[in-house]
């Protein structure tokens, strides 16, 4: 019986093997467990899940199989993630004339804040004995599309915690190097990028240095010690936030964690669309803490790589004409900052996560494309793979 | 081997779901990875559950530069050349210069030992390949002697993530996993008076109410954790601190008392200060 909920953890994207299947049984047989639900429940948990972000799914699972729950699965994955739900909310659902209404507002950001807000006092009053999750009605997010149709949110069902919780942990608004959602196999892409230099205290045998310095010690045996090897490849990223980003969010954010863990010297900027006068490094003060570009082009010397993130999905305007900035108004087109900093730093490269068979079609994409001598390459591990072959060539 | 059920020391406080999987850990002879927070008891859990079974406890802490081959053993070939110049006569056995590693101490033991892992997220990213069939079959092969290192008694293998790397697949297989949730309030009081038996009531939930607050302030580089609560209630008590002072009720917001053991960052403790200043005016 325990098969038909295993192929069900694994139909919502748990991944869980033969291998754990037998465990679960062994641990059954073993009596680990008494015959009692919640004890199976915290069993088949630890047996089953390995990482915690599943641990959501698994409670919907585990109430939709054993409460007999009818829910179907597309509702499951659907409601797990919140960065879904934002661009459902943001994109399908809204007009342009409801997105002025947010700018309105002050930003998509505020809103989310307040949607939170309201998702939390829903929450209450609905455990408060009242009913569901209804549609917003007269409340200003109403206009938002926030309506169960389209996001269920946290069936009645469920054990313990509902998607609001998971909604709670889950705040992508910077991109956050904690996220570890398949950051591997981008980081062994990344580890092309690794130039050992060695520097620091020589704490490790130089083999060869010593059979040299021995046989020139007429046998005698003298040890030659060198620094150990590390990788020494600096690396400034910039990377773009907010607007036509929202669809890359979690491929931007697994990036940005491969990178934060594998390069020492790491720096990293945000800008909105297209490099202007100035950048940020703290989303969430982009309008207070601003840096000059020209102090990033001064800090940093000419053995940094440079490598963009972004879509590069805009009006051609906003690159080539000054004034061209969606946010403000820029005095110098963003094609001369972007000039300045392949100049100041030879070795660049763009990575796009928009997909490279639709790059031909976008006017903005061509535009940039030809400003970096077409070193634009897709953001996933092959194209990972070519930006780094073009990054650390001589 | 029927072992009784881990259920908490006189210091350490569990939860249903964390003993069952160490019971199912123990019982099947699986390692048991350990995620949470910091500050939740991760490596703490290790110590705890020898303690509890009364078996010795065998740490290896990883480094960011710690390799897999160091937790079996390491062939010191740099001194058996030294002692071969000095004409020692150890020189001719070479395994006088095999040194063993955590792993093999722990293979080793007369009892079944409790062997923690920590921190192996902060291992390069090929580490726990390394150690998969070590850990799957309690065996591996010293190539120097030629002689294969088997576990006499299964160790009790408890892992620890801090989340800093992503964990292979195969690797994760082998484990079961269990993810600590930060305490709620009631374990947290229950917690407290483990280690504060007889604290009084009053200092204890004011004192608690005012690290939630903190904890929920939004933004912090570093939220406060169980271990730096009872850093701090240890200060609150030394300082004989008197439970008035904790409390905000008027809605003015006031910092509280000895607040460093709490906030461990600059801008943290910049961050929650303007946040309680802002406080006051919007009230005034």
């Amino acid at each position: 019986m325990l098969i038909r909920f295993i192929t069900l953890l694994r139909e919502t994207g748990i991944p869980v093997s033969v291998t754990e299947y037998l465990a679960l049984m062994a641990a059954l047989e073993s009596g680990v467990a008494d015959y009692s639900v919640d004890d199976f429940y915290v069993l088949a948990r630890a047996v089953l899940i390995k990482d915690e972000r599943y641990y959501d799914r698994y409670d919907r699972v585990f109430s939709a199989h054993f409460a007999g729950i009818e829910s179907s699965l597309n509702s499951l994955m659907d409601s797990d993630i919140p960065a879904d739900w934002l661009r459902r909310l943001a994109e399908l659902q809204l007009t342009a004339e409801e997105k002025a209404k947010i700018e309105a507002l002050g930003g998509l950001e505020k809103v989310m804040d307040g949607l939170r807000e309201r998702l939390k006092e829903q929450k209450g009053r609905h455990e408060g004995g009242s009913k569901w999750i209804g549609t917003a009605g007269r409340s200003p997010f109403g206009a938002y599309g926030y309506n169960p149709e389209g996001v269920r949110i946290g069936q009645e069902g469920s054990r313990q915690r509902s998607a609001v919780k998971v909604w709670d942990r889950r705040e992508f608004r910077n991109f956050d190097d904690s996220v570890e959602l398949g950051t591997r196999n981008l980081q062994v892409a990344l580890r092309r990028l690794r130039r050992f230099a060695r520097q620091g205290a020589p704490d490790e045998l130089d083999l060869d240095g010593t059979i040299a310095a021995t046989a020139r010690n007429a046998g005698w045996l003298d040890l030659k010690l060198r620094p150990e090897r590390h990788n020494a490849v600096k690396v400034l990223l910039f990377l773009d936030v907010g607007g036509s980003m929202d669809d890359h969010v979690k491929l931007t954010e697994e990036l940005f964690s491969a990178a934060c863990t594998e390069f020492r010297h790491l720096e990293h900027y945000y800008f909105h669309n297209f490099i202007y006068e100035s950048v940020w490094r703290d989303n969430r003060r982009r309008y207070q803490e601003r840096i000059p570009l020209q102090d990033v082009l001064r800090t940093y010397g000419p053995d940094y790589r440079l490598i963009f993130v972004g879509d590069a999905t805009m009006g051609p305007y906003e690159i080539l004409r000054p004034g061209g900035s969606v946010e403000h108004w820029n005095e110098e087109a963003g094609a001369v900052w972007l000039g300045r900093l392949l100049q100041a730093f030879p070795r660049f490269a763009w990575l796009n996560p928009a997909p490279e068979p639709r790059w031909e079609y976008v006017p903005s994409i061509r535009v940039a494309r030809e400003l970096l001598s077409d070193r634009m390459y897709p953001l996933s591990p092959a194209g990972l793979d070519r930006a780094a072959r073009v990054l650390n060539a001589r | 081997m029927q072992t009784r059920r881990f259920s908490g020391t006189h210091r350490y406080v569990t939860t249903d779901d964390l003993s069952m999987a160490v019971a199912a850990a123990v019982t099947l002879g699986r390692p048991l990875l350990i995620k949470g927070e910091p500050g939740t008891g991760k490596t703490q859990l290790a110590e705890e559950i020898a303690q509890f079974l009364d078996r010795p406890l065998f740490e290896w802490h990883v480094k960011s530069t710690t390799k897999a081959q160091q937790g079996l053993y390491e062939y010191d070939a740099v001194s058996r050349l030294r002692d071969s110049q000095l004409g020692d006569a150890r020189v001719h056995d070479i395994g006088n210069y095999i040194v063993k590693g955590r792993l093999w101490e722990a293979f080793t033991s007369e009892v079944q030992p409790v062997l923690l892992i920590d921190e192996i997220d902060k291992a390069d990213i090929e580490f726990p390949n390394d150690l998969l069939r070590e850990l799957d079959r309690m065996e591996f092969y010293v190539y120097e002697t030629r002689e294969t290192i088997r576990a006499r008694h299964r160790p009790i293998i408890v892992i620890t993530s801090n989340n800093e790397k992503e964990l292979p697949d195969a690797f994760l297989r082998r484990c079961f996993f269990h993810y600590i949730r930060f305490p709620d309030a009631d374990t947290m009081q229950r917690i407290v008076e483990v280690h504060f038996p007889g604290i009084k009531q009053t200092l204890l939930a004011d004192a608690l109410e005012a690290f939630y607050r903190i904890r929920d302030v939004p933004g912090l580089k570093k939220k406060p954790s169980t271990s730096e609560l009872l850093d701090w209630l240890k200060l609150l008590l030394a300082e004989d601190i008197d439970p008035a002072d904790l409390r905000a009720t008027d809605g003015k917001g006031t910092i509280p008392p000895l607040y460093g053991a709490l906030l461990k960052n600059e801008q943290d403790v910049h961050l929650f200060e303007q946040l309680v200043f802002m406080n006051r005016r919007t009230v005034r």
